[in-house]
């Protein structure tokens, strides 16, 4: 069922990048800068909208903005300038490392959210147990987190913002600390997710051929302070599968989005 | 090759068992050897281990006065030390919860702690008699600051990221409390408890020296059993407060292992 959905999903027309967006867009950076209280210019006017089934991957140096930008799409930081504006709906974030709680087990730790939203006991319950289900993680439910694996903290994280059903999500460098194997593995489990629940979606990596791999967008930004120089579209349809790393039209565009970054 | 493994495993633990065992016999006698090589009218200062068990354990007088200071002690030490949970638990959970209350009574936890226990329990006497309450007090006084300090400790150090998801999900001042600091402090706050519990076992044995009024409990005793050169019952007495020191102190770490062992490497 989820693969019929896969195919629905068209990469995005609204490659333009700037500008309002329309009345579904999910959110939208608006000539955003950061400057820290220290001086530090982080980011600088950046300006980036995500519609619904828009897989946006953002690639640049270490210590772009890139964390900052996304701090600043949930609130967790200020804008120094610029807007930013979000549609209704929860967040999906998870961040590089799987922030679990160590006294929780997987069940309770995926029923997080939920209870910080004051849902009850059964939804509470239901929602987690579909979310482990989706990420492919049943059996492990009473598990601790120390007894699992990376990989599968990833997943159970995943799962916890899945729980919210949030119509975006926010990635930071999720699969960062994974070895390759482990790395593609998940990120056909994204791909399979994403088509199943149908979010928009920020992912930040600094690995080239995942970024296009999973994405409609890749987005390129400079050294800090961050801006956005050049965006493509990933023509490839939906689903995807691993032999797309081997097309001759996937290691082009690669190589066009490394030299952006080369030169910079 | 499983099977040698499981015997290299079986000679470690009984090597663990025979090992303190040997030592124990090696230092009984020596003991012994020191003992009988004494002058008998100087045998007093260290009486052969059958003495001490003659006349200090199967004597049934002898054995009911230590035991009685023993419940005193116990009595004492228990109560100071569960006001010192209560006290030290909550001064360290309003400390997390605004700087200016650590920052202003934050030194004065230290200087408790700094401040020489014997130069405090007379005064403490001086001012609230000699009694229970007064002995108390000191095992509060001596036990508290490891119990704010850990238990501050264990509030103030959930990662960043932590609560980076708790805003996210807009927690209050409350529910980030009870379900990210506190879970996150609670192996921090039984290595508190564990260290404390030690201390107002001393606690309660030190200030009896100075409090020569009322029940006589173990520091009494051993003080007048030193006094009156009644050796065995001195060994007697000391057995029992050792006995007790590392009955809480394995008592607190053995209930720390069952609450926080599951998701945390306890040492
Ligand atoms: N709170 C802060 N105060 C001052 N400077 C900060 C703060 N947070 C981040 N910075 C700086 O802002 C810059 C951007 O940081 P950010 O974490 O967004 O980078 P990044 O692109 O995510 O890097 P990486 O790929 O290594 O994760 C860095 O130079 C960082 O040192
Ligand atoms: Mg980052």
């Amino acid at each position: 069922m989820g693969d019929r959905q896969i195919s629905n999903i068209q990469p995005s027309n609204s490659g333009d990048t700037r500008g309002r967006g329309s009345s579904s867009t999910l959110i939208s950076f608006d000539n955003v800068s950061k400057t820290f209280p220290d001086g530090t210019h982080a980011v600088d006017n950046v300006s980036l909208n995500v519609e619904p089934g828009q897989f946006m991957t953002v690639v640049g140096p270490s210590g772009c903005g890139k964390s900052t930008l996304l701090r600043m799409g949930s609130g967790l930081l200020p804008v120094s300038e610029g807007e930013v504006r979000r549609s209704e709906g929860n967040l999906g974030y998870v961040f590089q490392d799987a922030t679990l709680l160590p006294w929780r087990t997987v069940q309770k730790n995926v029923e997080l959210f939920c209870e910080l939203r004051g849902l009850e006991r059964g939804e509470r319950r239901q929602r987690a147990k579909d979310a482990i289900d989706l990420v492919g993680l049943s059996g492990f439910n009473r598990h601790y987190p120390a007894a699992l694996s990376g990989g599968m903290r990833m997943r159970v994280s995943l799962a916890r913002s899945l729980t919210l059903d949030p119509p975006l999500f926010f990635f930071d460098e999720p699969f960062g600390a994974l070895d390759e194997i482990t790395r593609e593995y998940l990120n056909l489990e994204l791909l399979r997710i994403f088509a199943h629940a149908g979010f928009g979606a920020v992912f930040i990596t600094h690995n080239l051929y995942e970024a296009v791999f999973l994405s409609t967008d890749v987005l390129v930004m400079s050294s800090r302070p961050g801006r956005i120089l050049k965006s493509f579209q990933v023509p490839f349809p939906y689903p995807r599968d691993l032999d797309l790393r081997f097309d001759p039209a996937f290691a082009e565009l690669t190589g066009e989005v490394s030299e952006v970054l080369r030169d910079e | 090759m499983s099977a040698r493994h499981t015997s290299s495993r079986l000679r470690s633990s009984t090597y663990r068992l025979w090992a303190p065992i040997v030592v124990f016999l090696a230092v009984l006698g020596v003991w012994y050897a020191i003992s009988l090589s004494l002058d008998p009218d100087r045998q007093f200062l260290l009486p052969t281990p059958n003495e001490v068990i003659r006349v200090g354990f199967l004597n049934q007088d002898n054995l009911f006065q230590v035991l009685e200071g023993l419940l005193w002690t116990v009595a004492v030490s228990m109560t100071g030390l569960v006001i010192a949970i209560v006290l030290g638990m909550s001064s360290a959970i309003m400390m997390s919860q605004a700087k200016w209350i650590e920052t202003s009574f934050y030194p004065y936890a230290v200087i408790i702690q700094t401040v020489p226990i014997l130069a405090i329990v007379p005064l403490v006497g001086l001012w609230l008699g000699f009694g229970f309450t007064s002995r108390v007090v000191v095992c509060v006084i001596i036990s508290i600051f490891p119990i704010i300090t850990n238990t501050l400790f264990g509030l103030q150090s959930v990662p960043a990221s932590f609560h980076d998801l708790f805003t996210l999900h807009s927690a209050g001042r409350p529910t980030r409390l009870l379900k990210l600091q506190f879970p996150n402090a609670l192996p921090a706050i039984f290595t508190g408890f564990r260290i404390s519990a030690g201390l107002s076992v001393i606690g309660a044995i030190v200030g009896e020296f100075f409090f020569r009024k009322g029940i006589p409990g173990l520091g009494r005793l051993l003080d007048l059993y030193r006094a009156r050169l009644l050796t065995e019952q001195l060994f007697t007495a000391l057995v029992f407060s050792s006995l007790l020191g590392i009955l809480v102190f394995w008592g607190f770490g053995f209930i720390g292992r069952l609450v926080v062992g599951k998701w945390h490497e306890t040492t």
